[in-house]
């Protein structure tokens, strides 16, 4: 195989020019988001500490966050349900390396939550408890950060165990 | 009209490696490509047209790169077209370009996939904060961590079910000259030691980042019978869809992967593909994946995956020999790795694998994957001509 050095020494111009095999350009990204009205109305209620979700009229499925349609159904979501703060968790990792551009701690519990009353799982970090004790099945409530309430979730701060016996498996067996 | 049998006439891969400081995308693509187009006998001017695919632009953070790729792809006064699936796209390239020549549309196509991975940040691609959910995906492992943990509590596997799968890939990959990783001393100790980045997945049990671009030429009857080493002949290919997110999607065994498995069987004539299949090259890059794709493509009941790959069925002395070229875990040129999976399953049934070469492979399989286990494409190659 030629090398950029073997190209670079049949032009006598360039004799002795270092070769550039490579320069790196940082890229960066930012966007302005339009939330639409479904998600408009979940994210306005955060800072009041209401998750707000959307049943399904056909199959019933109620989805937090509110998308405004039903991805089976196809069809439009207009009921609003307010669901409670706690919920089950229904799988979970813990991550050990940090992802670049990530504001969290590493080791973090990174769960799906399923609020109780919603059929899909919510992103959420699991705090306040040794990381070898979080289970599947385990109960949780939402611990919100008074100091960072506003139209995000980064409203709440983690989920953490509510000391109640385990879920039954077959309350969340479809959901996870 | 109907449609004709499809061939694979010319398979061409890179040498995959972390970082090909020695060429642009450019200089990859047109490697793998010309290496296909030795494979087949064939020069630029026997190719009707090329598709090309590969995994987001935001890895490498150059837009639509097929722009830039014409001229080295030979495609100029050509129809060129590009296909995105996310990590399914080395398979959905393959299967568009494959249909092409099956609708008589063009004769003779060139299809390319690949990816650059060292001038790419894919974690940080995969990890984009979105605002109506918490900043926590963690790349493509945090975002699998959660449903291998829901695979391990509904069937009871092992913990070392995982380690089995990694250690049996990385040493098939000795084999196999065009792999990645080649860990010469590495032993099942060493796999189930390693640390835990997304726990329950350890850093040996997790694919590598890989520059590396795959070809493949395919032709109809009348080229088959012009090229000099046997074709495989495609005899079943589809993809499927779902949401990332809806209520009720199993994340373990998506329904997409099992209707796309079901579809190819059918257009194969395949009843038992436990037993009619004599190899698989499945995308599987983190090892869980093996025992659960087992599940998910009929290889297997559900639940009991776990104990295929235990009793060493998935070896490459098994019965079912899996990922016999070491598979995603030994290579991850992401935008490539799918059609990697399906130019093996070709290499197997033409009886061209070399050393890893599985005796006797009449019939196998190429799978890919991605997305959240979204998107879905499998082909089924034979070394018998399609009697259909
Ligand atoms: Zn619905």
């Amino acid at each position: 195989m030629t090398t950029a050095a073997e190209l670079l020494a049949g032009i006598p111009e360039l004799a002795g020019a270092e070769p550039v095999t490579r320069v790196t350009i940082p890229a960066r990204l930012e966007y302005t988001y339009s939330p639409g009205s479904a998600q408009a109305r979940f994210l306005t209620a955060l800072p009041e500490k209401r998750l707000l979700a959307e049943r399904c009229p056909q199959c019933t499925r109620v989805y937090v966050p509110p998308r405004g349609a039903c991805p089976t159904c196809g069809i439009a979501t207009p009921e609003q349900v307010e669901l409670p703060h706690t919920g089950t968790v229904t799988t979970f990792c813990i991550v050990n390396i940090a992802a670049k551009g990530l504001d969290v701690e590493v080791p973090y519990c990174y769960a799906y939550v399923l609020l109780d009353g919603a059929h899909v799982g919510l992103h959420a970090r699991i705090g306040e408890t040794p990381y070898a004790d979080v289970r599947i099945g385990q109960r949780v409530e939402a611990v919100w950060d008074d100091r960072r309430l506003g139209p995000s979730l980064a409203s709440i701060s983690h989920f953490r165990p509510t000391g109640e016996p385990d879920a039954d498996p077959e309350s969340y067996r479809r959901w996870m | 009209m109907s449609k004709q049998p499809v061939a694979v006439v010319g398979v061409g891969q890179t040498k995959h490696v972390a970082a090909r400081q020695d060429v642009s995308i450019a200089g990859l693509v047109r490697e793998a490509a010309v290496r296909a187009l030795a494979d087949a006998a064939l020069d630029w001017a026997d190719i009707d047209a090329v598709v090309i695919g590969k995994a987001p632009d935001f890895f490498e953070g150059v837009m639509m790169p097929e722009l830039y790729l014409a001229e080295a792809l030979g495609a100029v006064g050509k129809p060129m077209l590009r296909v995105h699936t996310a990590g399914s796209v080395g398979g959905s390239t393959a299967l568009v370009a494959a249909n092409l020549v099956a609708a008589r549309v063009h004769g003779t196509v060139l299809t390319v996939a690949f990816e650059k991975q060292s001038e790419s940040n894919a974690m940080w691609g995969l990890s984009l904060p979105i605002p109506f959910q918490q900043p926590l995906t963690a790349g493509a492992g945090g975002f699998f961590a959660p449903h291998v943990r829901a695979y391990m509590r509904r069937t009871g596997a092992p913990d070392t079910v995982g380690s089995l799968v990694a250690f049996k890939d990385r040493r098939n990959a000795l084999k196999n000259p065009y792999a990645h990783l080649h860990e010469h001393d590495l032993t099942l100790e060493r796999v189930q030691s390693s640390p835990m980045l997304w726990d329950p997945i350890r850093y040996s049990e997790t694919c590598p980042s890989s520059d590396g671009a795959c070809a493949l030429v395919l032709t109809g009857e009348r080229g088959a019978a012009r090229a000099p080493r046997p074709p495989a002949w495609v005899h079943g290919g589809a993809m499927r869809s779902e949401p990332t997110i809806f209520a009720g999607k199993d994340y373990v065994s998506p329904q997409a992967g099992r209707d796309c498995a079901a579809d190819v069987y059918r257009q194969a004539g395949v009843t038992d593909p436990r037993r009619q299949l004599d190899a698989v090259e499945m995308y599987v890059p983190f090892s869980w994946y093996e025992p659960m794709w087992l599940e998910n493509l009929g290889f297997a009941d559900q639940g009991e995956g776990w104990k295929l790959v235990e009793a060493g069925v998935t070896e490459m002395d098994g019965d079912l020999p899996v990922n016999p070229s070491g598979g995603v875990l030994s290579s991850n040129p992401i935008g490539a790795s799918g059609m990697i999976r399906f130019a093996e399953a070709a290499l197997q049934v033409r009886g061209l694998a070399g050393e890893h070469q599985i005796d006797g492979a009449r019939r196998a399989l190429g799978h890919a994957y991605g997305g959240g286990a979204q998107f879905f494409s499998m082909w089924l190659v034979g070394s018998d001509r399609p009697d259909r």
